[in-house]
């Protein structure tokens, strides 16, 4: 515990709030990892789980749907260190593009899922009026199946970002900058006041994520589906 | 609302025109299954028109085919003498009205979106469409004070009215319910059939209407066509003229055994049967 | 960054697996074994209780669900650091956050399972004379089961694969054999970094299939049942 309250120190050390090694630099560099291989993920799965929830019938939407769920599954069970030390080690590409891969390899499957199972369960009731009334296939998914699996898909919108936040402290190991470099660096060092404040960091980011998303779900999911998963 | 009534309708003993018409039509599902028998009807503009029978016997298919959610294999389907096929889907829907068992509201819009959903499909003033919304609230039964409130907050008979206002909404000369009023209990569903044969005097649409229920059937119907398993129409009729004399004799046994049936199953039995039903006819659409 | 040029090194050669296997290998394994399964008994036994007072006084689990879902977002590796100033550097540091992240997935999973069991299905136990902890171990843990050993599996496995990340503070299992590759005099070796990834993998993969056999085998009845179950969702 004493340990921890001296760490406190290091939030104060000399040059700890500017320069390349300062706390606003590595926190800018995190994000900037973070956004970055969120960006990739999300123009990757959000698409792809839509439309295969959309096409939930049929043989080839059984196939997919079953790939879908298997590699999220597959995804849990990759230790996220091995990869990104693997895909260093292997690869002859510049700095950043490597650990992208892995970091949106990871966070693929979470968004697709949640998507795609969020899409797919929409009541057949509701799509049933929904093409009664006349809509449009386009209308039926971004007027009633996209604002009722709301909640799941930002769900795994937020699992993913917290896991690509994550994965990107681990990725220091590999030579990343960003939040988890006070980790690594300190553990080298011996420095443990130095790994606390990194530590620190990263929890306060995550949360601070973990505090978007609840936001977000407040001003983006309607009334009506949050009152109904309420009920439920 | 179509107006036309021309005398020279082809029915026999009908002084009105067939706004809807069938002929030779069936509907055979890729594993083979024939759901509705080459099927020949008109139906009555301006008249409730109901399709009753056991589950399995093609009822809701044969109204489905109307707005084309689903194809029919064989024959033809003209709304308003217009084949159907040569109508894009989206359009010809949204020109009918559609009601289904379990409302199928919107969670996420407010009742007073769910109603003028057609509306805003029809790019229609969003000002305009609300205020026409909210006065069709008013007769379908429903208080004001739910305008701003979601499905979830609303007992399944409330929905219902929303559901039957929803299909109003814009204006359309005819309007297919199926089961609307099956999921609620027996008292429920008994004033919202009053206030649905109130509404209908005003509106004088055409109606058709899918139930198991014999007894719905005959308080509803003007015309009741009576199907029976294999999608062949067992009988087209004045609901007196069926009671009085009956075609078959499995015209005979629906009418009595389904009474004696009816009371031993529970609802959900039949539900779920028909939920079923509903479920192959989608697996063999797509 | 540094550059690893890997020269033409193969991804695995089976020189390191013949000289390691009875040594680091499996030195790496058994303590991955330790460091995984640990967590998870120990994140079930407070689990359990806590999910079903959560069950019990409806109140308690607002809070406790915004807890659990906060500390699931916590990454690993911050816990692990955290932990460090108060336990040292021993397995204790890596198995008790582990065993909290156990604790985020699978209180939500009590919680949901015993809310899954039909108010019918309660009421006709409680009509037939079940006392409250008869009711609970006869009729309502087996309805809320599906649900809680789904959220033991996914438990299990992410445990698997984040016990390597305790690598970054020494005390990581196989993924110390992760670290081994990277630092190797005289350049970054493959092999066992990939001896590590498939190891955990197949660990993985061995303990959701051994989960789903145990749930297959104390629960006949969900053999037969032809319902359709929902997709798994991540939360």
């Amino acid at each position: 515990m004493n340990a921890l309250w001296n760490a406190l120190g290091w939030f104060g050390g000399a040059g700890r709030w500017s320069g390349s090694d300062g706390i606003p630099n590595r926190i800018a560099e995190h994000l900037w990892y973070s956004l970055l291989a969120f960006a990739i993920t999300v123009a990757i799965a959000l698409p792809l789980g839509l439309l295969l929830g959309h096409l939930r019938r049929g043989r080839p939407a059984a196939v997919s749907g079953f790939l879908v769920l298997s590699s999220a599954n597959a995804a849990r069970a990759l230790p996220t260190l091995g990869l990104l030390i693997l895909v260093v080690v292997v690869s002859t590409a510049g700095d950043i593009v490597p650990i992208l891969v892995p970091l949106v390899l990871l966070a693929v499957p979470p968004v697709l899922v949640n998507t795609y199972a969020g899409v797919q369960q929409v009541e057949a009731g509701l799509r049933d009026a929904a093409e009664g009334m006349g809509m449009r296939g386009r209308q039926v998914l971004f007027q009633v199946e996209l604002p009722v699996a709301l909640p799941l898909i930002l769900l795994g919108l937020r699992t993913a970002l917290i896991q690509i936040v994550s994965t990107a402290t681990i990725a220091a190991y590999v030579g990343l900058g960003g939040l988890g470099r006070y980790i690594v660096d300190g553990y080298s060092r011996q420095d443990y006041d130095s790994m606390a404040g990194g530590a620190i960091l990263v929890i306060v980011l995550a949360v601070l994520t973990q505090a978007a998303f609840a936001a977000l779900h407040r001003f983006a999911v309607s009334p009506g589906v949050r009152r109904r998963a309420a009920s439920d | 609302m179509d107006t036309r009534r021309n005398d020279g309708a082809t029915g026999a003993d009908e002084d009105v025109s067939r706004l809807i018409t069938f002929a030779g039509v069936t509907k055979r599902y890729a594993d083979g299954t024939v759901a509705v028998d080459h099927l020949d009807l008109e139906i009555p503009a301006g008249k409730i028109t109901v399709l009753v029978g056991p589950s399995g016997c093609g009822k809701t298919t044969t109204l489905r085919m109307i707005n084309r959610m689903v194809e029919a294999t064989e024959g033809t389907v003209t709304v308003d003498g217009r084949n159907v096929r040569d109508v894009d889907p989206p359009t010809l829907r949204r020109g009918i009205g559609y009601v289904i068992q379990q409302a199928g509201l919107f969670p996420h819009r407010t009742i007073l979106d769910n109603i003028a959903t057609v509306p805003f499909l029809l790019g229609r003033d969003k000002k305009q469409a609300r205020a026409e919304a909210r006065a069709l609230m008013d007769r379908v039964g429903l208080d004001p004070a739910f305008a701003g409130r979601y499905p979830a907050q609303l007992s399944g008979g409330q929905q219902q009215r929303v559901g039957v206002a929803r299909a109003l909404a814009a204006d359309p000369p005819i309007l297919l319910m199926d089961e609307p009023f099956s999921a609620v209990d027996p008292i429920v569903r008994a004033s919202l059939q009053d206030e649905f044969l109130r509404l209908q005097s005003e509106l004088e649409k055409t109606i058709v209407f899918v139930t198991h229920d014999i007894d719905e059937a005959v308080k509803l119907g003007h015309r009741i066509a009576v199907f029976q398993v294999g999608g062949r129409l067992a009988q087209f009729t004045a609901p007196d003229d069926l009671l009085a004399a009956p075609a078959s004799d499995f015209v005979r046994d629906f009418l009595g055994g389904e009474r004696g049936i009816r009371r031993l199953r529970f609802t959900q039995e039949l539900d779920a049967e028909r939920d079923a039903e509903r479920e192959a006819e989608r697996a063999g659409e797509r | 960054m540094t550059a690893f040029g890997t020269g033409g090194e193969p991804l695995l050669r089976w020189s390191y697996v013949r000289d390691n296997y009875d040594g680091v290998i499996w030195e790496a394994l058994k303590e991955h074994l330790v460091l995984s399964f640990t967590p998870v008994l120990l994140g079930l036994a407070i689990a359990l209780p806590l999910g079903l007072a959560c069950a019990r006084w409806r109140r308690l689990y607002p809070p406790v669900l915004a807890a659990t879902s906060v500390l699931y977002a916590i990454p690993a590796i911050g816990l692990f650091v955290v932990f460090v100033a108060f336990t040292g550097l021993t397995y204790t540091t890596v198995v008790v956050p582990l065993a909290l992240y156990t604790l985020s997935v699978l209180v939500p999973s009590v919680v949901d399972g015993l809310r899954s069991v039909p108010e019918h299905v309660r009421q006709s136990a409680v009509a037939m004379g079940f006392g409250p902890l008869r009711r609970l171990v006869q009729v309502e843990l087996p309805i809320a089961l599906p649900v809680l050993m789904g959220g033991l599996r996914v438990a299990t496995v992410a445990n698997i694969s984040l016990v390597s990340v305790g690598a970054l503070i020494g005390i990581g299992g196989l993924g110390q054999l992760m670290v081994t590759g990277m630092k190797w005099p005289g350049g970054a070796y493959p092999t066992p970094i990939v001896v590590a990834i498939v190891l955990i993998v197949v660990l993985a993969l061995l303990a959701d299939l051994l989960l789903l056999l145990l749930q297959r085998f104390l629960m006949p009845w969900e053999r037969v049942r032809r319902s359709r179950r929902p997709a798994e969702v991540t939360r």
